[in-house]
């Protein structure tokens, strides 16, 4: 016993050693328990706050593209009003609906939400943005994130007072399901963690018809996005002969470096959905 | 400045060197990632006690770790590197008694040829097991090997320049008044 201690003692500098290694190991593969620790909460306010002082510099620099951005965007909301559309028909008049506003919400799925990007990154394999809204403002885990053109931009994973932190589709375990405009073969957006412009469409079946330029849209069948939101456009095609499947290359439809704003959605039905499901499972 | 405020601010500084500039300029190209925040262990003092070293690497990992949010992905080069310095500079101290007469590696203290490989080896080491632990979650092994090499040469190239433009003189402490 004795020479067992001393062993210990002798050697007690590369236990300690295997200790730190050891505890690095275990927080990186088990982060996403991590992630939800008290310590990432604290953690993700004070870097949070050091990120935000950082933005309030660097956002000057991005001034010109956010504004143009953001016009484009109202450009589209425009295009889209009731005014715009002069409705030949007179047997399709507009009814001024009786039911108070208020209830409209009932009927609401999907609210949007804007938040300021204070941090960025697009260098690693895996990337986050850091927004300025968190818990207090109604943002909670499992919320899509759009980019002011309508292009997805991630999922929030971690939510703290003030701030949230994004999983950008930038991501190796980002994860979402797309859709080709033109066909409407479904399949699913991944990463591979080499290139900022490329994303990866998985698992489109053979027979579909597809030439570059064309659009890869949400599929709507995750809670997180409305259907029809950009994801990107086809670049080409990666064609495995072992495989029955394509995989497209797509280039993104948000530009992830110069992004400044982003809009949280909050799915108002997802809540019944998922009890639901959890309703069948427990079955 | 005493060797504590010194290595205070110097981690800060590396610290948010690296998050907010290193991470944040557009990249050269996507092989190319590169670092310089581990020069804050490369430079601690020679005296100071092995797991105290260990302990501030995993610290100086960890912080990073906080801003990039994959919590253990640098703590562990980290870990390793500051692990592996003391044996390295056993190694490649030649002159007799350096290690007394100066506070803490560097060109002076060393020398230039045993400085540059201590700082080579260590660069490399770090890089390649951060990119392996990259390639353990993310896939593609070789990919992630020429990334390493890739870096490594720019980081070296960076970690130059700051040693040329922020030289840091030590005085020569010697026990004869």
């Amino acid at each position: 016993m004795r020479n067992v201690i001393i062993f210990f003692r002798v050697y007690f500098t590369f236990f300690f050693f295997l200790f730190l290694l050891g505890l690095s190991l275990y927080l990186l593969f088990s982060y996403n328990k991590f992630h939800n620790a008290l310590y990432s909460e604290v953690a993700n306010e004070v870097t949070g706050s050091i990120s935000n002082q950082y933005n309030k510099v660097s956002y000057y620099f991005y001034l010109k593209q956010t504004n143009d951005s953001l016009v484009k965007a109202n450009e589209k909301l425009y295009n889209q009003l009731r005014e715009d559309y002069n409705i030949p028909d007179t047997v399709n008049r507009i009814f001024i609906d009786t039911l108070s506003t208020d209830s409209l919400q009932r009927f609401r799925r999907f609210l949007y939400r804007e938040a300021k990007v204070v941090r960025n990154s697009v260098n690693q394999p895996n990337n986050y943005i850091i927004l300025h809204r968190g818990s207090e403002l109604d943002i909670r885990n499992d919320m899509g994130v759009i980019a002011p053109n309508g292009g997805v931009v991630g999922t929030v994973i971690e939510v703290s007072d003030n701030f949230s932190v994004v999983m950008s589709l930038l991501h190796i375990q980002s994860n979402t399901s797309g859709r080709l405009k033109k066909g409407g073969e479904t399949g699913t957006l991944v990463w591979d963690g080499v290139d900022k412009n490329i994303l990866l469409l998985k698992d489109i079946t053979k027979s579909a018809k597809i030439s570059a330029g064309d659009t890869v849209i949400t599929s709507g069948f995750s809670e997180k996005f409305p259907e029809g939101l950009l994801l990107g456009y086809v670049k080409d095609i990666i064609n495995d002969k072992s495989s029955s499947t394509y995989t497209v290359r797509l280039r993104s439809a948000v530009n992830f470096e110069t992004l400044q704003f982003a809009y949280i959605i909050e799915n108002l039905q997802g809540n019944e959905v998922n009890q639901l499901l959890k309703k069948v499972k427990s079955k | 400045m005493s060797t504590l405020v010194k290595n205070i601010v110097r981690f800060c500084l590396f610290v948010l060197v690296q998050v907010f500039v290193l991470y944040q300029i557009p990249p050269l190209h996507h092989l190319v990632t590169p670092y310089i925040y581990f020069l804050f262990i490369l430079w601690l003092p020679y005296k100071m006690g092995r797991r105290t070293q260990l302990l501030l690497a995993f610290l100086l990992g960890f912080a990073l770790d906080s801003f990039t949010k994959t919590y253990g992905l640098h703590s562990a080069p980290c870990v390793l590197i500051a692990y592996l310095r003391p044996y390295l500079i056993n190694l490649l101290l030649t002159r007799e008694g350096s290690d007394f007469n100066y506070n803490e590696p560097s060109v002076q203290s060393m020398g230039l040829t045993p400085y540059f490989t201590y700082v080579t080896i260590l660069t490399f080491v770090h890089h390649v097991s951060l990119f392996f632990l990259q390639a353990l979650q993310t896939g593609g092994l070789v990919y992630f090997i020429i990334k390493a090499l890739f870096s490594t040469a720019v980081s070296l190239l960076l970690i130059l320049l700051t040693e040329l433009l922020f030289s840091r003189k030590q005085r020569f402490r010697t026990n004869i008044v």
